[in-house]
């Protein structure tokens, strides 16, 4: 085999040249999606103007003029206000938030005895990151640990009253704390009430179709505030002479079946996805009806209602701050009751907490909704199309 | 050797016991349940009548013609202290319907704006409209309208130093003023004329479609619609001699004078309404025009049809009709939210509700009536969307 050089073809590669600058780079990236024609050209530009209207005096607010530290509203407040802020001044009050962050967080709980919240909130994350985590084992154990140790920790810790903890009742909580444990309470007890409502109206006993149907429809056509007012106002009025229950326990109550009242329909809309071979395989197994239930329908029904889900934990975790209107010192109930502090009354204290307590909530809820868009890509076994 | 087994035909029945007939089990479980059911009722009502008497409350209606007693900040009939409960109930109810129907009107347009922004190719308009769904979606609702309550309205301007805005309004602490019409005699004739313009307008369109169907000539019903319904109360308001006024808000030394004006209560659960459904209403429209396959507008581009009228022709008609059931569940909720008036003291029906509530202790009755005009609130809507989506479905053939 000889190798043979001929003079007219190349030895080695030449390299490759760029490619014409309206095809590549910055160039033709911003010409493909801000300047395609000149109906974008002119959205840019108003786009582009917005924002430079809006963030520049948005970041000198927030964060450039805001007063970060301080002992009380003199930092807050111009001098004209009795401040030591230069005249035409205009910030966020962060110091407000730093100096009220424990009661935002624990709302009145006595200082002594915050490590019990503590010590419930680091469980908390203990048992609900592995759970979290798919790859993680021992999902059983976890979830035991998770649905049942906890609350029953919980409840002894929280209000106290046996084992030698002082008692401390439940107007006292507040701030994040009882926002947490509402949305936790509420979340736990809705899914496995809703399921069961959804079941219900599916149910071939007319009797229990029309009770479920019947609560369904009417606790979705009234709002959370009546359902509140509802658990506040009415439920001494049904319960014998004598016995109360407490507020948080009713606040809980109605949040919880209201949000399941919204599961029971997100569920429905997963069984009735499911095809009817499903159910009648099931059968033809000899399956009982929980075994097919609990076997064949809801795996597959709840995998396909996981966003509906979410969204519904999402709403309830939103409604919690209703509770602040039934006199409840929940996260945003909490930051208001500190706008009343004279010691830190100025024009932008309530603002500025408000802002904070938004990006708590946000952060919650926009943390649920996107580890529900990884849940979806993890459970989506189904053979792709 | 399986295949030989022979049952007798006793066999193939369910042998033996009735607890393992599906059918008898459900009637015992229903009857189990009603049973349950009636025995709680009963202990409630009892619990109920009992704990009513020791209050000594008399339960029934009558407490609604005693006097109320109480002020509403805002109200679209007549009303004073001196009203009726009842009366002072339908001031809620109306504050209701008021800040809804504005609500949804806003919601909708923002929502369509920004849903449709961010199926835009430009890509900073799909970020600015993405950071506005993210931000809202995930922020309380009761939150935005505190934002707009004490965040934004309480630090306006004193009334001495309102700001002022374009029409004569002006912006201050205390709300919105803004020129309040005053209808003379013969200003009847002008709203007559706006009703009969809007009617001949759906004449109009109604023979255009005929006309296309029957010659496929078009006629440009828009135009037409638009002049009518601009032209004929202008000509009118013209011709008896302009007798609508203005009564215009003055900007004194300490006060505005004349006027009317909008509380800030409605401002900020208005504005807070609308922004905090505008984001979920630009999902659902996102959601319905990407629903429309693409063949759909590539076959239109095929056909010779123009952008524009592809948008109009064939990708609205059918996204609306994905877009319509959601939209209907949104604007359920918007009405349902707008009960968290009660929060910054908007009179609207739980607000005066609670008030009563209060007043009198006939918390049964009132949450009744509560529960009886929301859920009918949700048909209604229910109802006239349901017609409506039915004339947009897909008729099939």
């Amino acid at each position: 085999m000889s190798t043979h050089q001929a003079t007219f073809v190349r030895a080695s590669m030449i390299e490759a040249s760029a490619p014409p600058v309206a095809e590549g780079g910055i160039v033709h990236w911003l010409r493909e999606n801000l300047f395609a024609t000149p109906k974008d050209t002119v959205l840019t530009i108003i786009g582009a103007l917005a924002l430079a209207w809006l963030l520049p005096p948005a970041i000198q607010w927030l964060f450039l003029d805001a007063a970060w530290t301080g002992g009380g509203r003199g930092v807050c407040a111009t001098v004209a206000q009795g401040g030591s802020q230069p005249e035409g001044w205009s910030g966020a009050c962060w110091a407000f938030v730093n100096a009220k962050l424990d009661q935002f967080v624990y709302g009145r709980y006595p200082l002594d005895e915050r490590w019990r919240p503590t010590l419930v909130g680091i469980l908390f994350i203990l048992f609900l990151v592995p759970m979290a985590i798919p790859k993680v084992p021992y999902k059983g154990i976890n979830a035991i640990l998770l649905f049942a140790v906890l609350p029953l920790i919980s409840l002894i810790l929280l209000p106290g009253g046996w084992f030698g903890l002082t008692f401390v009742e439940t107007p006292l909580w507040g701030g994040l704390m009882v926002t947490l444990i509402l949305s936790f309470v509420g979340i736990a007890v809705s899914l496995p009430l809703g399921i069961l409502l959804a079941l219900g109206r599916r149910s071939h006993m007319p009797v229990i179709k029309m009770l479920c149907t019947a609560f369904i429809e009417l606790v979705r056509g009234i709002p959370l505030i009546t359902v509140l007012f509802m658990a506040s106002v009415m439920l001494p009025l049904f319960l014998p002479q004598g016995v109360t229950f407490d507020k948080f326990l009713r606040a809980l109550i109605g949040v919880s079946l209201f949000a399941s009242a919204y599961m029971a329909e997100v569920v429905r809309g997963g069984l009735q996805a499911i095809p009817k071979g499903q159910y009648e395989g099931a059968d033809s197994l000899g399956l009982s009806f929980w075994q097919k239930m609990n076997l064949i329908v809801l795996p597959q029904a709840l995998k396909l209602v996981i966003p509906g889900i979410v969204n519904t934990f999402i709403g309830l975790f939103k409604d919690t701050s209703l509770v602040s209107i039934i006199g409840m010192f929940d996260l945003l109930g909490i930051v208001r009751f500190n706008f009343t502090d004279a010691n830190w009354a100025s024009s932008v204290t309530p603002i500025s907490g408000l802002i904070f307590a938004g990006f708590i909530f946000w952060l919650f809820c926009f943390g649920m909704s996107r580890y529900s868009g990884f849940m979806e890509r993890v459970l989506d076994t189904a053979h792709k199309r | 050797m399986a295949i030989g087994v022979t049952t007798t035909p006793e066999k193939s029945k369910p042998s033996g016991s009735i607890i393992n007939d599906p059918q008898v089990r459900g009637i015992f479980y229903q009857v189990i349940t009603l049973v349950v059911l009636a025995a709680f009722v009963y202990w409630v009502a009892d619990n109920t009548i009992e704990n009513l008497k020791r209050a000594n409350i008399a339960s029934g209606y009558d407490f609604l013609n005693g006097r109320a007693g109480f002020d509403v900040g805002q109200s679209l009939i007549a009303y004073t202290s001196d009203s009726t409960y009842q009366s002072a109930l339908v001031v809620g109810l109306l504050n209701t319907l008021l800040v809804a129907v504005c609500g949804i009107f806003t919601a909708t347009i923002i929502g369509f704006a920004v849903g449709i922004g961010r199926l835009s190719h430009n890509w900073l308009i799909a970020k600015l409209s993405l950071a506005y769904v993210e931000i809202f979606r995930n922020i309380p609702p009761l939150l935005v309208i505190f934002f707009w309550y004490s965040g934004v309205l309480a630090i306006l301007p004193q009334p001495r130093e309102s700001a002022a805005l374009p029409l004569n309004m002006f912006l201050n602490n205390r709300g919105l003023a803004f020129p309040k019409p005053i209808f003379g005699d013969g200003s009847l004739y002008t709203v007559l004329a706006f009703v009969l313009a809007i009617v001949a307008s759906f004449l109009v369109a109604r023979y255009a479609r005929k006309k296309q169907e029957a010659t496929g000539q078009r006629f440009p019903v828009l135009w037409t619609s638009l002049g009518l319904i601009i032209g004929l109360p202008l000509l009118t308001f013209l011709a008896t001699g302009s007798p609508i006024t203005f009564d215009v808000p003055i900007a004194g030394k300490f006060n505005l004078t004349g006027g009317s004006v909008i509380g800030p209560e409605f401002l900020s659960l208005f504005l807070a309404l609308s922004f905090y459904t505008a984001a979920f209403i630009a999902e659902i429209v996102r959601a319905g025009i990407r629903g429309v396959s693409k063949g759909q507008t590539e076959a239109a581009h095929a056909l010779g049809i123009r952008p524009g009228l592809t948008t109009r022709l064939v990708v609205v008609p059918q996204a609306l009709r994905i877009i319509i059931p959601p939209l209907t569940s949104q604007y359920l909720n918007l009405t349902k939210n707008s009960s968290l008036a009660v929060a910054i003291g908007y009179a609207d029906l739980v607000a005066v509700g609670g008030t009563i509530l209060n007043q009198t202790g006939q918390s049964i009755e009132i949450v009744t009536i509560w529960i009886v005009v929301y859920l009918s609130l949700s048909l209604a809507t229910s109802l006239f969307m349901n017609w409506f989506n039915a004339r947009m479905a897909l008729v099939e053939r």
